[in-house]
């Protein structure tokens, strides 16, 4: 039976066990005044019969294909296979695919062979899943049904099953991100074990394309990268965003008729929608060659059509938004008794907003613009469509510039075997740009819950 | 009598909630004006038309004029900065900011460029905790912040910041509801020495307050000034019959 199928199958008794245990319940009457009302009976059956055998599901669904090339590996037609490498993989492919019904001719005779021990592993491993799902869903059922009396809690343990299945929930995300750190710490430790950590950070060639076998590191010092990185996301994007975003709140929270407000804060939260991808042509094809033009004007001979100043300036508007709610949002959160005192002193608007409102809300504003930063930092579709693929430590503005999640996506497209340097120097890099944005984040969360604390 | 401040026919809304009703009222410098009534009648409506702070209120609107020095505060050449800098106010909270005491009290002279130095500045910062009667507790933390005084504490810091801006009118609302009776009795005693100098308003719940403090009563109820005139006269004679349940305690 297919894994869809079973699942209908599993919730069809679920409902059946829900339908019967409240029935049970009615009989006796519920448990007492203020005991469990006879639906809970019905969620505590249906609940038991779907958890068990969902997650045994769940479970198998992931381990049953290695499980059954494990058993086809076993037949003694698997013994002509060659030991490692591509051929293997793609002649287990092929026999899978013919097993499936998904492809049909076959190139090798091997893999015709061994499509015929796929198809009857599969059969077998079919049935045991089948059986084993259905039986725990009507075990689990019946024992549920079998504590459905009237003394029962049904109610609490409803509880208990629903507090373990938010749990479940919120461990999927942490294990997911636990998860691609594992990987990208295996990844990266690959990396390391073929060029020093201290070659990798502090070397200023970045030049993947003539990677020296004898000596990948001379070729791969990411500090040209990092350095275009904050210059871009950190140095130019800020200096647009910080300046736009904030007089931009402060006049939207202090100034505004409200009617203003009500145009100027969607066409703001508009701009926040704006897919980074249309930012990407717009900073490519629109940005990037006036910016050229105005660094030649400017006498700069180097003026790159792929210039630092391009992504950033585009990137620095696309941050407008954000910078502009959160600050908007540590504006509003400071008393409006605060304003009303500095008001009543005979204060301009203007100077309550620089001496009260603005250190009030500082630290909070803080945190947003390093969110901001490291949301600037780790962004990509921009700088892959309008930054360069070519690493120069500079701090001309106009001059090419390149970004760590640039490099990351050119050495990860295109033929590329997966354990040379090249390819696993994108790993590395992507641990040290998480590494980054992580303590970014970090800082950024401590500014604002002090700041919160201040005024609770 | 100069009169400071007069209040004619006017009326106050929040939204479609009206706050004030048809209230005409004088404040002069000769005496303290007192502001009495239930809760939720209009007292701090009031106080907050006279340096126009309700323009900021969403929804609210005043029918009626104002005048100080005869000139009308709701006129276009009127400047709201600066008739907030000539009738100061104490709000009902304590709303220190979150700075040091010294730049609290500083805050104003400093934005209006009344002290020239730091000397001078140091000065007004004195006199005006002085006369507040709080220097004496907090001569020695004046770099502390403003925020971790004490509820009464920070009463008096609002009221010496107020102060310090040297208004010609003062509008206390309720400026002694989180204070001790020894506080209390100070800024009683600083009122008295005010009179005279400037034009006074408070707001007040305490009846004995209002009679040891005030020259005038007003007595509001509902949004109405229900009776107006000397002290005295009210306390010991009120005309209405809702102004004697009040200040005799039947309700309020
Ligand atoms: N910002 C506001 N928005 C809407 N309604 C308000 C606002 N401020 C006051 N009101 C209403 O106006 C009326 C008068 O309020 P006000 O604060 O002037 O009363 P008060 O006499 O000062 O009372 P208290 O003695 O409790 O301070 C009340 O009904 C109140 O609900
Ligand atoms: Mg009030």
């Amino acid at each position: 039976m297919k894994g869809s199928t079973l699942v209908i199958l599993v919730v069809g008794l679920a409902v059946l066990f829900w339908q019967v245990a409240r029935a049970r319940a009615y009989q006796f009457g519920g448990s007492g005044k203020f005991g469990s009302l006879p639906a809970q009976h019905g969620w505590f059956a249906a609940l038991w019969v779907l958890l068990p055998s969902l997650a045994f599901l769940a479970a198998w669904q992931i381990n049953a294909p290695g499980m059954v090339t494990d058993a086809v590996l076993r037949d003694p037609a698997a013994a002509a296979l060659p030991p490692t490498g591509l051929t293997r993989a793609s002649l287990l492919a092929e026999a899978r695919a013919l097993a499936n019904g998904t492809a049909t001719g076959a190139f090798h005779g091997l893999a015709r062979d061994l499509a015929r021990r796929y198809a009857t592993v599969q059969v077998r491993f079919n049935w045991i899943a089948t059986a084993a799902t259905l039986g725990l869903a009507l075990s689990a059922g019946f024992a549920a049904l079998a504590k459905v009396h009237s003394g029962f809690r049904a109610r609490s343990q409803v509880e208990r099953l629903v507090t373990l299945l938010l749990l479940g929930a919120s461990l999927v995300a942490i294990l997911t991100t636990a998860g691609i750190l594992a990987s990208l710490f295996w990844e990266s430790g690959r990396f390391f074990s073929l060029v020093s950590p201290g070659q990798f950070l502090l070397g200023t060639h970045w030049s993947p394309q003539s990677i020296d076998p004898a000596a990948p590191g001379d070729s791969l010092g990411s500090l040209p990268l990092f350095w275009g990185t904050f210059f871009i996301g950190a140095g130019i994007a800020m200096a647009v965003a910080v300046p736009l975003g904030l007089l931009s709140a402060i006049y939207l929270s202090q100034y505004a008729a409200s009617t203003t407000r009500r145009v100027l804060k969607p066409a703001l939260e508009v701009l926040a929608g704006v897919p980074t991808v249309v930012y990407g042509y717009f900073a490519a094809l629109t940005v990037a060659p006036a910016v050229r033009h105005l660094g030649m004007a400017l006498g700069y001979a180097d003026a790159s059509g792929e210039s630092a100043l391009a992504a950033g300036l585009v990137m620095g508007i696309m941050i407008v938004p954000f910078i502009s709610s959160v600050s908007d949002d540590s504006l509003a959160a400071v008393p409006s008794a605060m304003r009303e005192a500095s008001l009543a002193l005979g204060a301009t608007p203007a100077e309550t907003v620089r001496h009260v409102l603005l250190p009030a809300a500082l630290p909070g504003i803080a945190g947003g613009i390093m969110l901001a930063v490291s949301r600037a930092i780790g962004e990509t579709m921009i700088v892959v469509m309008a930054a360069s693929g070519v690493a120069t430590l500079t701090a001309n503005p106009f001059a090419s510039t390149s970004t760590v999640t640039r490099q990351i996506v050119d050495l990860l497209t295109g033929e590329q075997t997966f354990d040379s340097p090249k390819t696993l120097a994108a790993f590395a890099l992507g641990l040290a740009l998480f590494g980054v944005t992580l303590c970014l984040n970090l800082a950024a969360l401590g500014l604002v819950r002090r700041y919160r604390e201040r005024y609770d | 009598m100069t009169v400071k401040m007069s209040a004619r026919h006017v009326s106050a809304y929040y939204g479609d909630l009206r706050a004030l009703d048809d209230v005409s009222i004088d404040i002069d410098t000769q005496h303290v004006t007192a502001l009495i009534g239930p809760s939720g009648c209009g007292k701090s409506t009031l106080l907050r038309l006279l340096n126009r702070m309700n323009d900021a209120v969403p929804g609210a609107r005043v029918e009626g004029s104002i005048e100080l020095d005869g000139q009308d505060i709701h006129a276009r050449d009127m400047d709201v900065v600066e008739l907030r800098a000539r009738v100061g106010m104490v709000f009902q909270k304590p709303n220190p900011f979150p700075k040091s005491i010294y730049d609290n009290v500083a805050y104003g002279p400093r934005i209006h460029g009344l002290a020239r130095g730091r000397g001078e500045l140091d000065a007004v910062v004195e006199t005006s905790l002085r006369r507040a009667g709080l220097w004496d507790e907090v001569k020695d933390r004046l770099d502390d912040r403003g925020t971790a005084l004490s509820g009464g504490q920070q009463q008096r810091l609002c009221i010496a910041r107020a102060l310090a801006v040297d208004p010609e009118v003062i509008l206390m609302d309720e400026p002694c509801s989180a204070l001790d009776p020894i506080a209390t009795a100070r800024i009683e005693e600083l009122i008295g020495a005010l009179r005279g100098r400037y034009a006074i308003a408070i707001v007040t719940h305490n009846m004995q307050q209002a009679a040891r403090v005030s020259q005038r009563t007003a007595f509001f109820y509902a949004g109405r000034l229900v009776e107006y005139g000397d002290t005295s006269d009210i306390f010991t004679n009120p005309r209405a019959t809702s102004t004697k349940d009040y200040i005799t305690g039947r309700y309020g």
